[in-house]
C-alpha cells in the first residue's frame, strides 16, 4: 500500500520499500571502505599528526608558541573555539527543534549533523582547554574540586566557567541523543551479520545496540525518551551559544560589550553549523549514493534556513554599527570605524562579503537547488563565519586604551597547527563514522517511507 | 511451516503496519494474550492497540532534574557563600542570577542521563547481553507478533489460524 501525498514534497525517492533503506544504508557499513575513503582518510591522517606535532610541542615550550601578545590574548584559539561550537548547533537544531516542530525531512539528515555536532564540540573544546597551558592542572582550574589552596573553589560567577559547564553538559547530552538514535540502527546490522553468518560482527553490533529487541513497550518508552531529549536540548543548545557570547559581552572591551550578542551568536551559529552540514552531506551523499534519501528538496530547505539566519547575522552587523553610532560613547564608535576601516578591515570585509551578501544569492531558486553553487557558497560562509570571530575577537582588542600598547597579532606555525589539528581529528572522527556506522537513521526514515516516497511507477 | 509440536512461541509476520494494527485489536478481541509485537519502527497507535500503559519514564526525567537543579543551587551558594566567601568588586557573594546558568546546565545533565540510565535498566538492555530473536527481519522491514503458548488455552493451530485470518504472511513457531 503506497500513499502519496500531492501537498508534501517527497522526501524518498526512488520508490524505496522499508527493505531497501537497510539494505542501501547497511551496505557501506558491511562492505570494505572504497579508495576514495582511504584517500580522505590518509590526508586527515597527516593533518591530524602535523596538528599533533605542533599540540606537542605547544604542551612542552607553553603557550608563548602562539603569535598571542600582551595586548591581543585571545586571538586563534578563542576564534576557532568559536568557530567550532558554532558549526554544532545545527546538529542539535536539525536533530532536536526540527523533532520538536515535527519536520520530517530532518529524518535523513539527522544522523550525520549529530555525529558532526559531538566531533566539532570536541575540536572546540581542544583549543580552552589547551589555552590554559597546563592542561594536566585544567580539573583545578576548570571543576570545582577541593584543592590545594585550601579548597578555593572556582569561581561561579564568571561567563568563563559557566561554558566549561554548558560545553561539557552539550556535549554529554548530544552524544547521548545520537546514541539512543543509533541504537535501533545497529540492532539492524547485527541482524543482518546473522543472517549472512559474520559471528564477529554480530556481536560487536549487539553489543552497541544493548541488545536492542525492538518490541513495542521498548519503542514507546523509545520515543519518550527521545521526545524528552529534544526538549531538554533545545534551550540546551540555545544556551550554550549564549554563554560562549556572555564571555565576550559581559567584559568592558569596547566592540565586545554589547546585549546584542546572544541571540546574535546563536543566529550566526546556526548559519555556520547549516553550511557545515551542507558541506559535508553534498560529499558524503556522493560518495555513499544517498541521492534517494538526502534530496534536492532536503538541500534547498537547508539553504533556506541559511538566506534566514545569514538574513539576521547581516541584520545584527548593522545594528552594531546603528548603537554604536546612537550610543554616542567614543571608545565604542573607534571600535567600529577601526573594525570597518582599521588594519583588519580585509578581515571585516571579507566577513561582510561571505556573510551577508552570499547567502542572499539563495533567494534564487536556481541556486538553491543547485548543489554545485549550494557546495561553494557553503564554504563561502564558513570562511565567512571564521572571519566574524576573528573580527570580534582580534580587532576589539589590538587596538588597547593606551596608543602605546597598540598592536598587530600574526599567526605562528603553531596556530595554523592547532586549527589543522581539529580538521585532520574532525575529518578522521567523521569518516570513521561514515565507514562503520550508519549514516542514515534507518528506523526514522522507515517510518515515513510509506508515506513520502515517490510512488512506485 | 508449522514444524516439531515442542515450540513455545507462535509467531505472526506481518509486512505492513496497518494490517498489523488492525491483527492486533482483532487478535486480542479473539481471546489470545499477544506477549510482545517487535518492529522495525515505531509504529504508531500500537502502544494502545496492545492496552500498554504509558510509560513514566517523563516523571523519572522531571525528577533526576529536579535533583540537579537542587543540587547545584546548593553547592554554589554553599561554595561560594559559606566555603570560602570572595569578594568580587564588593558584590554579594552569593548571589542568584549568576549561579543560574551552570544549575540550568546541571538540571539538563542530570536529567537526560537519568533519563536514558533508567530506560537501559527498564528495557533490560545491556551491551553483553543477546536478545530473544523471535525473526531476525523484525529489524529490517517486517512486523512480528510473538505469542506465548503458556499463556494462552486455544491450542498451537488456533492461534496460527487467527493470525492467518487476520493478515499475517507467515506464521512461525519460536522455541527457546
Amino acid at each position: 500500500m503506497q500513499v502519496t501525498s500531492t501537498i508534501r514534497e517527497t522526501l524518498v525517492t526512488g520508490g524505496k520499500t522499508v527493505r531497501d533503506v537497510s539494505e542501501d544504508i547497511s551496505r557501506q557499513v558491511e562492505g570494505k571502505p572504497t579508495n576514495l575513503w582511504w584517500t580522505a582518510f590518509g590526508i586527515s591522517l597527516v593533518f591530524l599528526l602535523f596538528g599533533f606535532y605542533c599540540l606537542c610541542m605547544l604542551l612542552w615550550n607553553g603557550i608563548g608558541m602562539w603569535g598571542l601578545n600582551k595586548t591581543v590574548g585571545w586571538a586563534w584559539d578563542i576564534t576557532n573555539f568559536v568557530w567550532w561550537v558554532g558549526i554544532g548547533h545545527a546538529g542539535t537544531l536539525i536533530s532536536a527543534i526540527l523533532l520538536l516542530f515535527r519536520q520530517r525531512w530532518r529524518m535523513s539528515i539527522n544522523r550525520a549533523a549529530e555525529a558532526m555536532t559531538i566531533f566539532a564540540v570536541i575540536c572546540a573544546a581542544s583549543f580552552p582547554a589547551f589555552h590554559m597551558g597546563r592542561l594536566w592542572l585544567g580539573f583545578y582550574w576548570a571543576l570545582p574540586f577541593p584543592n590545594a589552596f585550601g579548597s578555593l573553589w572556582v569561581n561561579f560567577n564568571s561567563p568563563l566557567l559557566w561554558d566549561v559547564f554548558a560545553i561539557s553538559t552539550y556535549f554529554s547530552v548530544s552524544l547521548v541523543f545520537w546514541y539512543m538514535g543509533l541504537i535501533p540502527d545497529f540492532a539492524v546490522i547485527r541482524d543482518r551479520a546473522v543472517r549472512m553468518g559474520s559471528k564477529t560482527r554480530a556481536l560487536i553490533y549487539n553489543g552497541l545496540s544493548f541488545g536492542w529487541q525492538g518490541g513495542a513497550k521498548t519503542w514507546m518508552r523509545y520515543e519518550s525518551v527521545a521526545l524528552i531529549l529534544a526538549g531538554l536540548s533545545t534551550p540546551l543548545v540555545l544556551s550554550v551559544h549564549t554563554i560562549v557570547s556572555m564571555d565576550f559581552a559581559t567584559s568592558v572591551i569596547p566592540g565586545w560589550h554589547t546585549t546584542i550578542f546572544p541571540p546574535y551568536f546563536v543566529a550566526g551559529a546556526i548559519f555556520s553549523g547549516f553550511a557545515m552540514v551542507l558541506t559535508l552531506l553534498l560529499v558524503t551523499r556522493k560518495v555513499f549514493h544517498l541521492e534517494d534519501y538526502i534530496t534536492i528538496y532536503h538541500v534547498e530547505l537547508m539553504n533556506i534556513i541559511i538566506i534566514i539566519t545569514g538574513s539576521i547575522v547581516g541584520i545584527a552587523y548593522i545594528t552594531e554599527f546603528f548603537i554604536a553610532w546612537y550610543g554616542q560613547v567614543p571608545a565604542e564608535q573607534y571600535a567600529f570605524i577601526n573594525r570597518a576601516t582599521g588594519p583588519y578591515w580585509w578581515a571585516y570585509w571579507s566577513m561582510m562579503t561571505c556573510n551577508v551578501i552570499s547567502p542572499q544569492l539563495f533567494w534564487f531558486k536556481k541556486i538553491r537547488t543547485n548543489l554545485v553553487s549550494t557546495f561553494i557558497i557553503s564554504i563561502i560562509v564558513n570562511i565567512g563565519m571564521w572571519f566574524e570571530r576573528f573580527v570580534i575577537i582580534v580587532t576589539s582588542l589590538h587596538r588597547d586604551y593606551l596608543p602605546s600598547s597598540w598592536s598587530m597579532f600574526y599567526p605562528t606555525m603553531y596556530d595554523v597547527g592547532e586549527y589543522l589539528f581539529t580538521f585532520g581529528f574532525f575529518f578522521t572522527c567523521f569518516l570513521l563514522f561514515a565507514k562503520f556506522f550508519p549514516v542514515i537513521n534507518m528506523a526514522e526514515v522507515k517510518s515515513i517511507v510509506k508515506a513520502t516516497s515517490e510512488k512506485k511507477h | 511451516m508449522i514444524m516439531d509440536s515442542n515450540k513455545n512461541f507462535v509467531v505472526g509476520v506481518f509486512d505492513d503496519e496497518d494490517v498489523l494494527l488492525s491483527a492486533v485489536e482483532q487478535v486480542r478481541e479473539k481471546g489470545v494474550r499477544i506477549h510482545e509485537v517487535y518492529s522495525p519502527f515505531p509504529v504508531h497507535g500500537l502502544d494502545e492497540a496492545l492496552g500498554y500503559r504509558r510509560t513514566r519514564l517523563p516523571i523519572a526525567a522531571f525528577m533526576f532534574g529536579i535533583t540537579g537543579t537542587i543540587l547545584a543551587l546548593f553547592t554554589q551558594t554553599w561554595m561560594l557563600g559559606y566555603d570560602w566567601p570572595m569578594d568580587i568588586g564588593g558584590k554579594n557573594h552569593a548571589s542568584l542570577p549568576p549561579f543560574i546558568p551552570v544549575t540550568f546546565e546541571f538540571t539538563v545533565l542530570l536529567s537526560a542521563f537519568g533519563m536514558v540510565i533508567t530506560f537501559l535498566i527498564v528495557s533490560n538492555m545491556k551491551p553483553y547481553s543477546w536478545p530473544r530473536q523471535f525473526d531476525l527481519r523484525s529489524t529490517d522491514d517486517k512486523h512480528v507478533m510473538a505469542v506465548d503458548l503458556a499463556d494462552n488455552k486455544l491450542s498451537k493451530a488456533e492461534i496460527g489460524r487467527i493470525l492467518k485470518d487476520n493478515g499475517a504472511s507467515e506464521v512461525n513457531e519460536k522455541n527457546f
